[in-house]
């Protein structure tokens, strides 16, 4: 047992490290930007992200599991990590607008689109030129994701699309995008979905920022009037949407580690604790507050040695066990938890925000968010569910309408 | 990164788990649990002769001289099946006592009787309600005489011999405390069987009355060599607390897979599916503190105190949930003597309060976390 490379991934880790010296700065400081972006995504310094992305992706390491020549090298998910480690030691616009299109859209693009729109699309993805979004949530299907009602009806050799999605992150940025729409609502819901992919540009959909309830707009709500897509922008069969579905959803889960909030933990809390005096001295002598911070220290160590688990999994070229499905159940609840507690000890200036809150408002930046973490990219709930039905094997809920064409299921209006 | 045990641990453990499973089954709990007996002696003559308790002592002092990391992976077993054996006061207290702070005579004598199961040792420390601090120390260590009562001895009833924290001078902070070796069937020696929240792991108040002893480390380090032995120790009982965490949720899970309520099994209420989710999650968050305080445990690292209290704190979170939820999910069946459940509550409460309650080990880590960070 230890934390060592192999001679292998020694070798990588050093030529990734020499790669990056010379193509970017060390960086400073400690930089959590998950939280910032999903405040305001479109803060994100696009034209730095896209360059940078440009130089990864000539050398390989933008995709670097993926086949050489289509921005990869061919290599192992462990390596894909070690580089992620080594890059968060440059100063280079990382994450925001690529994740969704390269980590779940180009991979089902992949899976199911023709060789022609392989062609024409993957590279300019790959090298940061189009970025892609996900279409999938709608106002009366979020958890329920097969609930929804974008409808898509044949005519000739395209496709009419009429309906609304929401939450979508990126889309106000993004040159494409691929979208789960119903083209039968007289079969079962999850039988009448079909994929497709679609140009963002299209005056026929319309883009509008959602204001949060944290007051940012790092989401959008995406409506489509009579858009019209060819037939040869289907993702699978037609009806096979929900298959297709569950490939970029998988994608999604196969990311390892995840955020952690923001940076806002027990450190931060610690580094809080010392600044302040409470009724009986310092806030870091007191009892309840010790404890609080040995609560949450532990649960972010676990995490943090559970990914340590996961990665010696992709080390040794094992699948990773299911334990890596429990961070953001974990992260998203200490998150409110934590930043709920340094308001209390703030005390009245903790009802402050921004630059006049102390520690520059941090902890209620994290307490604003909080509610949206527990619910972006699957709810606290929807999580327990899937821990509970695909790692411990218990039986689905009962489904009243699984059987029940759509148009003939219960909906409350 | 290599964060995991080797193929050859993994074998030790599959191992265990299958001698465990046969030998010790919920009855052998049950027949502890209602006989007069500390323990179960069969299942420890048997352990012994798998060479068990030996594992982490070196080759010279008649051990198997593996390692920490081996004896850790049976832990984890010992604590899924409940063990009613003196284990942990012997092999990681006592034992690791010695070790710590014995001399080459001290390890000559007691460890080769420790690896072939021929003596059971204890570790007493408490003498009254409330936290164990060197100010609470009144047993008296001088001239080699052992005066005082100490209170809840795991195993104290059994024991040959216990470590005893007493007082060796006038001063009342840790320099004034040391460690001794006692027989405790030597005379000046009085033991009286305590009632235990878990009658599987039986408790014993001892009294000495100028009974004969031996020094252990020298005097003024008793506080600071029963800390790391402490520590050590924790890292390995957060092994046992993973195990029995994992028994409850597969207990709870079988349960759930069988019971039906309003016409469904209750395995289909979401009620219960979170329940066994969040279990899930404890335990799994425990079982990652425990293998970094294993890494740190058998590196003998500069992190080992941070990492046995977080592996501490975590564990014991993780078997209180796992096993009060085990009974909640079986309903009233659970709660009857008959069923097994109050097993694991019992036992979780037992081992979380064994080696000092949570407080005392969240103020400890948080001790740590400031030193690292100052």
């Amino acid at each position: 047992m230890d934390f060592e490379d192999t001679p292998e991934e020694a070798a990588f880790r050093a030529e990734a490290h020499k790669w990056l010296s010379a193509h970017a700065k060390p960086r400073r400081k400690r930089e959590d930007r998950d939280l910032e972006e999903m405040e305001n995504g479109a803060s994100v310094d696009m034209a730095a992200s896209k360059a940078w992305q440009k130089e990864k992706a000539k050398a390989g390491y933008a995709r670097i599991t993926w086949p050489k020549g289509m921005g990869g090298m061919g290599g192992t998910p462990m390596q894909s990590i070690i580089f992620g480690q080594e890059e968060s030691k440059f100063d280079v616009a990382t994450g925001g607008p690529f994740a969704i299109g390269l980590g779940m859209c180009i991979p089902t693009l992949m899976a199911y689109g023709n060789e022609e729109a392989k062609k024409r699309y993957v590279w300019p993805a790959v090298q940061g030129d189009e970025i892609w979004c996900q279409l999938f949530s709608e106002p009366a299907g979020g958890s329920d994701v097969a609930g929804l009602r974008t409808k898509a009806e044949k005519d000739g050799d395209e496709w009419v699309i009429n309906g609304q999605k929401i939450w979508t992150t990126g889309a106000q940025f993004s040159d494409y995008g691929i979208l789960l729409t119903r083209t039968d609502p007289n079969v079962p819901k999850h039988k009448g979905l079909t994929m497709f992919y679609i140009d963002m540009h299209d005056p026929a959909v319309e883009v509008r920022p959602i204001k949060q309830a944290s007051g940012g707009s790092g989401f959008n709500e995406v409506f489509f009037t009579n858009l019209r897509v060819k037939d040869s922008q289907r993702l699978g069969e037609v009806g096979q949407g929900w298959q297709v579905a569950l490939t970029t959803l998988m994608h999604e889960r196969l990311a390892v580690g995840g955020g952690q909030g923001g940076g806002i933990d027990s450190k931060e809390l610690m580094r809080l604790a010392r600044t302040l005096e409470l009724e009986d001295g310092p806030a870091l002598k007191n009892a309840a507050v010790r404890e609080k911070i040995a609560d949450w220290y532990v649960r972010e160590a676990g995490l943090k040695y559970t990914t340590y688990r996961t990665m010696t999994a992709l080390s040794q070229g094992k699948q990773p066990g299911p334990e890596a499905s429990i961070a953001k159940i974990v992260v998203a609840s200490k998150l409110q938890d934590v930043s709920a507690f340094a308001t209390e000890l703030e005390g009245e200036a903790g009802a402050l925000q921004g630059a006049d809150a102390p520690a520059h408002g941090m902890f209620q930046m994290g307490w604003l968010s909080a509610p949206g973490l527990r619910i972006a990219g699957g709810t606290d709930e929807i999580l327990r569910n899937i821990i509970a039905e695909r790692v411990l094997g218990l039986p689905q809920d009962i489904r009243v309408d699984k059987d029940v064409p759509f148009n003939k299921a219960p909906t409350g209006r | 990164m290599n964060f995991d045990f080797s193929d050859d641990q993994k074998m030790l453990r599959d191992q265990a788990h299958k001698f465990l499973s046969e030998k010790c089954t919920t009855k052998t709990v049950r027949k502890v649990f209602t006989s007069g007996d500390g323990y179960d002696k069969d299942l420890w003559k048997q352990i012994a002769d798998m060479g068990w308790l030996g594992t982490a002592i070196p080759e010279e002092f008649g051990g198997l001289g593996l390692g920490y990391l081996e004896l850790c992976v049976i832990a984890e077993e010992l604590g899924r099946a409940l063990a009613p054996v003196p284990f942990s006061s012997t092999v990681y207290l006592f034992a690791e006592a010695i070790l710590a702070a014995g001399t080459d005579e001290q390890k000559k004598k007691y460890l080769p009787k420790i690896a072939s199961g021929e003596l059971i040792g204890t570790f007493a420390r408490a003498e009254g309600a409330g936290a164990v601090t060197p100010k609470s120390i009144r047993t008296t260590f001088k001239g080699g005489k052992l005066s005082g009562k100490k209170i809840a001895v795991v195993d104290g009833m059994d024991a040959d011999f216990a470590v005893v924290l007493a007082r060796s001078s006038d001063d009342a902070g840790e320099r004034g405390t040391a460690l001794a070796i006692v027989d405790l069937k030597g005379s000046g020696v009085k033991r009286k069987a305590e009632d235990s929240i878990d009658p599987s792991r039986k408790h014993a108040a001892i009294e000495f009355d100028g009974a004969s002893a031996e020094a252990l480390g020298k005097a003024g380090e008793g506080w600071s060599i029963a800390a790391n032995v402490l520590n050590r120790a924790a890292i390995m009982t957060a092994f046992e607390q993973v195990g029995g965490s994992d028994s409850c949720l597969a207990m709870a899970k079988d349960y759930a897979m069988q019971r039906y309520a309003f016409g469904r099994l209750i395995a289909s209420y979401q009620a219960i599916k979170h329940k066994l989710a969040d279990m899930y999650v404890n335990t799994e968050l425990a079982r990652s503190n425990a293998y970094y305080g294993a890494w740190a445990l058998s590196t003998n690292a500069r992190e080992l105190p941070l990492a046995a209290a977080a592996a501490r704190v975590s564990a014991t979170q993780a078997f209180d949930y796992a096993s009060k939820e085990n009974i909640q999910t079986h309903g009233g069946i659970g709660f009857t003597w008959e069923a097994d459940c109050h097993f694991y509550y019992k036992r979780s409460r037992e081992l979380g309060l064994s080696l000092g309650p949570q407080r005392t080990w969240k103020e400890k880590l948080v001790s740590e976390l400031e030193a690292s960070n100052a």
